[in-house]
């Protein structure tokens, strides 16, 4: 039997396709769409350089598909569907979720940190990185089931009725996510969108975008719906005036973004009067640390519904 | 039996064999009591067809073509609601959308019918009076058929005597399945009797006929018992209308026109839900039998909410904006 395996590699070796024994397996890239990883429907690509590991088989460079309008397109409406049975589930449900997100993230903890050694953070960071974003799904996933009690509320009014208003998911959500940190800005932003109800749909890191394909692998084996959270990879200024034009999406979230961008995208969506918020360098390093979660951040993507009811019989 | 004869009138005359058998003239012209009896008709290569298809589907229309190309969709629309619970107020907001499909622009529809159960059949030719949208009725125990020939008569007869401008039939499809090709022909052929001015369209529903061979046959006998329009489907069964499947019936419209010169009408129903869906059977059309089908008279599209969708499209293209589905009217 020795004999024999020890035949096979010697095959193998002279055809040339191996180092050490084996073919080697690179991992294709792909965007997150509607639960399914796919490539651009352009079939672009962008190439990213990531510091090879050693004794890993993952190229110095790697494709990463270029998202494009269409690509855009397709992701909201998967979100907008996947959204009213998003928002139909228990917020107790939704936290269930959330929770079973960080017990996938803690348990491919190694693959996430070596993606953000790759990008270039050190080691410890990388660590205290991923343990930050595995504490913050937990939190979110705490969070679920108490946000209406948080922000709802029982007005004073004059007259014999209840005066009661309820926060409602918005719909779908566009999100540019922060460059840095990849993962921690990816799981700081797009949670808080989601815990409410609402959907997303996401363009990652430019500049990290392995890690963010990392992340939607725990996010496909969450038991999360598929089209909650999309997320395409590419360029932010290419794809994000077309879902701040698009009607169907309830309101953009910009964490990575130059001025002018984001100009264009208040201009671009006040067209379908959407809810723009934006961000600096300095909100987005700040996600880092307890400040970079809370209350508010689930609060700025809700609307509040009133109701009026009669007192007494 | 009488003779063998090749029967010009059907417009098969090289693939139809009949033998004449009754005297009993039909209003669809000289046709006798006809005995399909023995032909074969020319086998459909599914694999040819699917490629077809697929490769029409690539063809992207842009910008001015794509505008022109959903505005003949919507002129071509039979606007359909055939549900239990219909109401005539349902019936009376669907006129409106078809006369008025979209509120901001008069320059677009009006829809070419809406089609409707026999009991709102007046309701909306009141709604519609004075304008250009037909009523369609469907009609002979739609959507089954399986009920006895002089109920579906009756059927047929009562929606044109409330004013159906056009009767949307369904064929037997189990004495189709079963081979008894001569029932599926006559009770065509009496139902096109009982429609008198009104159009006759045939729905096959490809979705129970099983192969792209029975739905070759069944358009052939449509057609040669009277119907002016084929239709694939009653929309009330998965699969409904199919790219492919509509190309067969395309090709056996062309047959017919090649051998007689007379033109015969397509309509597939049901499935069709989007713009670009739409766009690609328009290509379909064109490319199968050319210009002169892509209008009203002979080419429809049955839908319900294919219209939201092409209107989402128009405004698109004239905002530069994707537009929200809860801006457009539900039916």
């Amino acid at each position: 039997m020795v004999k024999k395996a020890t035949q096979d590699r010697a095959y193998i070796t002279s055809i040339g396709t191996v180092a050490a024994g084996r073919v080697s397996v690179n991992k294709a890239y792909k965007m997150y769409v509607g639960g399914a990883f796919v490539r651009s429907e352009s079939g672009r690509y962008f190439q990213v350089e990531a510091s090879a590991i050693a004794g890993s088989a993952d190229p110095e460079v790697v494709n990463i598909p270029l998202g494009s309008r269409k690509d855009g397109r397709d992701a909201v409406l998967v979100a907008k569907n996947a959204h009213e049975p998003w928002a139909a589930r228990t917020a107790y449900n939704r936290g269930q979720i959330l929770y079973r997100l960080a017990e996938v993230l803690e348990s491919r903890r190694s693959e996430l940190t070596s993606s953000l050694t790759r990008a270039g953070s050190t080691a410890a960071e990388a660590l205290s990185e991923v343990s930050a974003s595995i504490d913050r799904a937990v939190y979110y996933a705490g969070f679920c089931d108490k946000i209406s009690s948080l922000v709802a509320s029982h007005n004073p009014v004059s007259g014999p009725h209840f005066g009661f208003t309820m926060p409602e998911s918005m719909g779908v959500v566009a999100i540019v996510a922060p460059e840095e940190p990849a993962l921690l800005g990816l799981v700081s932003t797009i949670l808080p969108v989601i815990a409410s109800g609402n959907t997303a749909v996401v363009i990652a890191s430019r500049r990290d975008p392995r890690t963010a394909v990392v992340f939607c692998e725990c996010l496909a084996t969450s038991d999360l719906p598929g089209g909650v959270v999309n997320v395409l990879t590419g360029d932010a200024s290419e794809i994000a005036p077309h879902l701040a034009k698009h009607r169907e999406v309830n309101a953009i979230d910009t964490w990575s973004a130059d001025d002018a961008l984001r100009t264009l995208l208040e201009r671009e969506g006040s067209g379908s009067v959407k809810r723009v918020r934006s961000h600096d360098g300095r909100a987005c390093a700040a996600l880092r640390d307890e400040d970079g979660q809370g209350l508010g951040f689930i609060e700025k993507f809700l609307e509040f519904k009133t109701v009026w009811h009669p007192v007494g019989i | 039996m009488d003779r063998l004869e090749t029967h010009e009138d059907l417009g098969f005359a090289s693939d139809l064999l009949i033998f004449s058998r009754e005297n009993r003239s039909l209003a669809c012209g000289n046709l006798r009591r006809v005995t399909v009896l023995f032909y074969t008709p020319v086998p459909v290569d599914q694999v040819a067809i699917e490629e077809r298809v697929a490769a029409l589907a690539k063809r992207s229309l842009k910008k001015q073509a794509k505008v022109q190309g959903l505005k003949l969709a919507i002129s071509m629309m039979d606007l359909t609601t055939l549900e239990g619970k219909d109401t005539a107020g349902k019936v009376t907001a669907l006129c409106t959308k078809a006369m008025h499909p979209l509120d901001s622009d008069n320059s677009i529809g009006p829809c070419a019918a809406i089609c409707v159960y026999p009991n709102f059949v007046r309701i909306a030719k009141r709604a519609l009076e004075g304008s250009s949208v037909h009523v369609a009725s469907v009609a002979t125990a739609f959507p089954s058929g399986q009920s006895p020939l002089p109920i579906k008569l009756e059927d047929t007869r009562r929606a044109v005597e409330f004013g159906a401008d056009e009767i949307d039939m369904v064929i037997d499809r189990g004495a189709m399945l079963s081979g008894d090709y001569q029932k599926v022909f006559d009770e065509i052929a009496a139902t096109k009797e009982a429609c008198g001015p009104a159009h006759l369209k045939v729905i096959l529903e490809t979705g129970e006929l099983g192969s792209y061979d029975v739905v070759r046959r069944a358009s052939e006998i449509a057609i040669a018992a009277g119907g002016d329009f084929i239709k694939t489907s009653t929309g009330k069964i998965q699969p409904a209308a199919t790219p492919a499947v509509t190309l067969v019936m395309l090709e056996v419209i062309r047959d017919h026109f090649y051998r007689t010169g007379k033109k015969i009408g397509m309509k597939p129903a049901g499935g069709v839900r989007t713009a670009k869906q739409a766009l690609h059977y328009l290509v379909i059309v064109k490319e199968t039998l050319g210009d002169a089908w892509l209008t009203p008279d002979l080419f429809r599209f049955g839908a319900s909410a294919l219209l939201n969708d092409v209107l989402m499209q128009l405004e698109k293209e004239r905002t530069g904006a994707y537009q929200a589905s809860e801006d457009f009217s539900k039916d």
